[in-house]
């Protein structure tokens, strides 16, 4: 009971003194909204790098060529020799016709058109493929290395070297992006609590005053640490509406997609509520703990 | 039965300067002592250590049973509930009424409302400021935010007030009114211990006096026997 009404006298006594100490504590809740709405853009950028870096390697595909005298059942046989090696993406491996494919080229270009519409299946030098998608796309070389050992397959091709390449320089762009961020929000960290820290420090007196008269340390330190977050929260409003409503408006700018059909955003659904939810735990957490490392400071005697 | 005792307390700063030497102290339960001194013989640092503002270097003091020197950082609490301190600039939150600031010294031992407010107007009406219980620190004169001090440092009923130079910036009649308000607490049966320059008010008032100089007590005046 005695907890709770301690408890209660600190919240009621947070939210006053946000206003009595109102000048400070725009200055806190501005310092939050500017370094929040910077890290809330860094982390949705990161995130959709590393959204559409993934959704390019996924679509990295290995074409078997198969040769050209092979039989139905023999087709059928080499499905299952397929999906039993490693690394294979069971459900994307898919067998394509050589009429199919003719038709496909027929459609795209008159050139084709032209030579192509005449071949009968036996004259036609197009070969039967199976498409296939990897579950890991490193191991990519192994597995077009395993493909090629299979009988019935003549050529294996996935754009070696290139996808390689790819893969590297992705790996680069989504560690930077990360590290970005988490410099960010570290730095973020910093301004906020050095802030908080600064508005605090106006206050020493009343800090000293509730020392004064048997106000235990947790006792002082909560209705700070209850500002701070108070603080925290009225800061990360900003960015969060930026976020929802910044991003989806992009998004649907842009039709979901940036420049080209590669780049796709990511859909602002549960994205923008997972990043505003990121920005509001910063806030809170950042507040609350800067509040208490500054407060910290004027209760070692 | 004595409330404070100071046994070979020795007190020296981090730069070096020793303030307090080999000091012995003890003060009964009820007295009114003022200790007196001119500037820097270590009048502050010794009341200083009573609310355990500073540690003693060495030595040992008992404030009303507790052990100064042995309370760690996070327990000073428990000591400054035993005891009300009293200061020359008041120390009143500016931005509170004169009845927040002395029933926050209640609100931070989680005592409820219902308990709060009477003893609040008790003490208020002590001090002589009832009617004046709704004003800002701003709106009070000295005297009377002097009194709100003392308030809310005997209104959760302290055995033992501390004062370091209440009537320090006081006019004469002020600090008179304040002088008769503290013997009042004293009546009721508050230690109190008062560091003061007012020669007049201690001469007046015919108290136990310590007398410092240079860290150390140079005499200890019974009851009447100060005299300029």
């Amino acid at each position: 009971m005695k907890a709770f009404r301690i408890l209660g006298r600190n919240v009621r006594d947070s939210f006053k003194s946000v206003f009595r100490n109102f000048s400070l504590s725009l200055a806190s809740i501005s310092c939050i909204t500017i370094t929040l709405i910077v890290v809330a853009v860094s982390i949705v950028l990161t995130l959709n790098v590393n959204n559409f870096t993934s959704l390019i390697e996924k679509d990295v595909t290995i074409v078997a060529f198969l040769k050209t005298d092979i039989t139905e059942e023999e087709i059928d046989k080499l499905y299952d020799e397929i999906i039993a090696l490693d690394n294979i993406e069971k459900e994307n491996v898919v067998f394509k016709d050589k009429m199919d494919i003719s038709k496909e080229m027929m459609a795209e270009s008159e050139t084709f058109r032209s030579i192509m519409q005449n071949w009968s299946r036996e004259e036609s030098p197009i070969q039967d493929t199976y498409q296939i998608k990897v579950t890991d796309i490193n191991l990519i070389h192994k597995t077009a290395d395993d493909l090629r050992k299979i009988d019935n397959i003549d050529v294996v091709k996935y754009g070696e070297g290139m996808v390689e390449e790819l893969v590297k320089v992705f790996d680069v762009i989504r560690k930077v992006s990360i590290a970005i961020v988490v410099s960010l929000i570290l730095v973020t960290a910093f301004l906020i609590a050095n802030t908080i820290k600064i508005a605090i420090m106006s206050r020493k007196k009343e800090i000293e005053i509730m020392r004064l008269v048997g106000a235990s340390n947790i006792n002082i330190k909560l209705p700070f640490m209850f500002e701070g977050l108070i603080l925290g929260i009225l800061g990360s409003i900003i960015p969060i509406i930026i976020t929802v409503y910044g991003y989806t408006a992009l998004y649907n700018h842009f039709d979901g997609q940036l420049f080209t059909q590669f780049i796709k955003l990511i859909h602002p659904g549960a994205f923008i509520y997972l990043v505003s939810l990121v920005l509001l735990a910063i806030g809170m957490i950042v507040g609350m703990f800067g509040s208490y490392r500054a407060v910290r400071k004027y209760l070692k005697i | 039965m004595d409330i404070i005792r100071m046994k070979n307390v020795k007190k020296t700063y981090k730069t070096g300067t020793t303030a307090i030497y080999d000091l012995d102290l003890n003060i009964k339960k009820g007295e009114f002592v003022f200790v007196i001194g001119s500037t820097g013989c270590g009048k502050s640092t010794l009341i200083k250590m009573l609310y355990r503002e500073e540690k003693p270097t060495s030595g040992k003091i008992l404030v009303g049973g507790l052990d100064v020197g042995k309370i760690r950082n996070g327990k000073v609490y428990k000591l400054r509930r035993k005891i009300g301190v009293v200061f020359q600039d008041y120390q009143l939150l500016q931005n509170s009424t004169a009845y927040e600031n002395v029933a926050f010294a209640l609100e931070v031992l989680g005592l409820p409302k219902s308990e709060i407010h009477p003893k609040v107007m008790k003490v208020l009406d002590l001090v002589g400021l009832k009617n004046k219980a709704k004003q800002y620190p701003n709106h009070l004169s000295g005297g009377e935010q002097q009194r709100v001090a003392i308030a809310r440092a005997i209104v959760n009923g302290p055995k033992i007030l501390i004062c370091d130079e209440p009537t320090g910036n006081l006019d004469p009649k002020t600090s008179m009114e304040i002088m008769e308000v503290l013997e009042a607490i004293n009546k009721l049966g508050t230690t109190i211990i008062m560091v003061t320059h007012d020669i007049d008010i201690v001469e007046k008032l015919k108290k136990r006096v310590v007398l410092l100089d240079s860290g150390r007590i140079v005499k200890d005046y019974k009851e009447g026997e100060y005299k300029k």
